[in-house]
């Protein structure tokens, strides 16, 4: 899983449909793969706009990546600015989450990620 | 013809077998490909985009939106949801490039509001009709579906599901659920009264309204060939704007008309029917 899904990814149960605590999860025991996509700088300008900054900085962190800097880079910034493209294409597109599980903060409930893919199935009465 | 959704729940439905034969059919492959290519022309991308993949189940679509050419918008990353384990499986096998998600579309759809540019699911929202257990209800499901689309697409976006609805009934429950979540909904279908008819339901999210397309399939399909409109609000608009003029044939004939759908005995129209008498003197 992206760590650019996991900027999207809220809690799926519903008493924390309402809770800002839902957002962003936060990744547990993790083991990160890295998979070599070609840049794609349209869409990092398409997608750039609806990133939630801070979550991402907190996600970056507690991955263990390098700080960010504290406000997203505006499109000009990030035309003039190759490295940071590809920074930013490297963290969000290129780094998977392959094994651990994503914790809301809000319930605690745990999303295991197995081979990549999470497990967002939740028994009846959580919906 | 038998009916998978009838058999029994998806994520027991397609177990390692089925998944793997579902695959590997070209058959359905060539199917689902068409099908994808339609959705694709419907969305209207023109830029590297977001999108949810409802029911990805092995990629079959998925591969389509990531190999989508540059000149022609692509190639867009998605995400994909579904429900079955073993299609999830056969996915990771073909190595596709989107995410993957084992969820329930029936539980809602857990992403932040207006994460997606637009949404595709190619014969995957039939599923939604079904209840498997007392505790849920297929209009629950629709509902918390539709509701979590509609929050999780970005104002101006689509989304394209094409489905196989078992009777009418289905088709306007789903459709019905769609505009109750707040959706523009429209359904074209190709090639109707043929035995490959497909439905497409077609939703907008707001946005578009402004650029004169009436925000909804309307607009979404002008400009493309081959297609007729069939618009029942138009119909109705028009037949509420004109006022009769009361006393006249006309009102007399909607007045019937009015009466027999409520079950009166009505006498038959005929050329008499409101027509003025002599003057007897």
């Amino acid at each position: 899983m992206k760590v650019l899904t996991l900027n999207f990814l809220t809690c799926a149960v519903k008493a924390c449909k309402s809770t800002s605590a839902a957002f962003p999860l936060h990744p547990k025991d993790c083991e990160l793969v890295s998979d070599t996509l070609e840049a794609n700088p349209k869409l990092l300008f398409n997608i750039l706009p609806r990133i939630d900054w801070n979550a991402l900085i907190i996600t970056a962190s507690e991955l263990g990546f390098p700080t960010l800097p504290p406000t997203p880079p505006t499109p000009e910034q990030l035309e003039n600015d190759p490295k940071m493209m590809q920074e930013l294409h490297t963290l969000l597109l290129e780094t998977q989450i392959s094994e651990g599980s994503l914790v809301c903060a809000n319930c605690s409930h745990e999303y295991r990620v197995k081979e990549g893919i999470a497990n967002f199935l939740l028994p009846n009465h959580l919906v | 013809m038998s009916r998978p959704e009838d058999t029994l729940p998806p994520d027991l439905h397609y177990n390692d077998a089925e998944a793997k034969k579902y695959t590997t059919s070209s058959r359905i492959q060539n199917i689902q490909a068409s099908m994808t290519h339609r959705a694709l022309e419907l969305l209207d991308l023109d830029r590297p985009s977001m999108i949810l993949d409802v029911g990805c189940g092995s990629g079959l679509s998925g591969e389509i939106l990531s190999s989508v050419d540059p000149s022609e918008g692509g190639p867009h990353i998605w995400v994909g949801m579904d429900i079955s384990a073993s299609m999830l499986d056969v996915a990771l096998q073909r190595d596709v490039e989107g995410d993957l998600m084992l969820a329930d579309i029936g539980q809602g759809v857990p992403f932040r509001a207006g994460s997606f540019d637009a949404a595709i699911s190619i014969s995957a929202i039939q599923w939604l009709c079904n209840a498997e257990s007392s505790e849920v209800s297929s209009t629950g499901r629709l509902s918390r579906f539709f509701n979590g689309l509609y929050a999780s697409l970005k104002r101006g976006g689509r989304a394209v599901c094409q489905f196989y609805p078992k009777n009418d009934q289905q088709r306007t429950m789903i459709s019905g659920a769609a505009i109750k979540a707040g959706f523009g909904a429209g359904i074209l279908e190709d090639d109707p009264g043929t035995k490959n008819h497909k439905l497409y339901l077609v939703l907008t999210v707001g946005g578009s309204e402004a650029e004169g397309n009436g925000g909804d399939i309307t607009g979404v399909v002008k400009g493309m060939e081959g297609v007729d409109v069939l618009d029942a609000r138009r119909k109705h608009r028009e037949k509420g704007r004109k006022e009769l003029k009361k006393g006249s044939k006309a009102w007399i004939l909607s007045k019937k008309e009015q009466m027999e759908r409520k079950g009166k005995v009505v006498k038959n129209s005929s050329k008499y029917t409101g027509r003025k008498r002599h003057i007897a003197f």
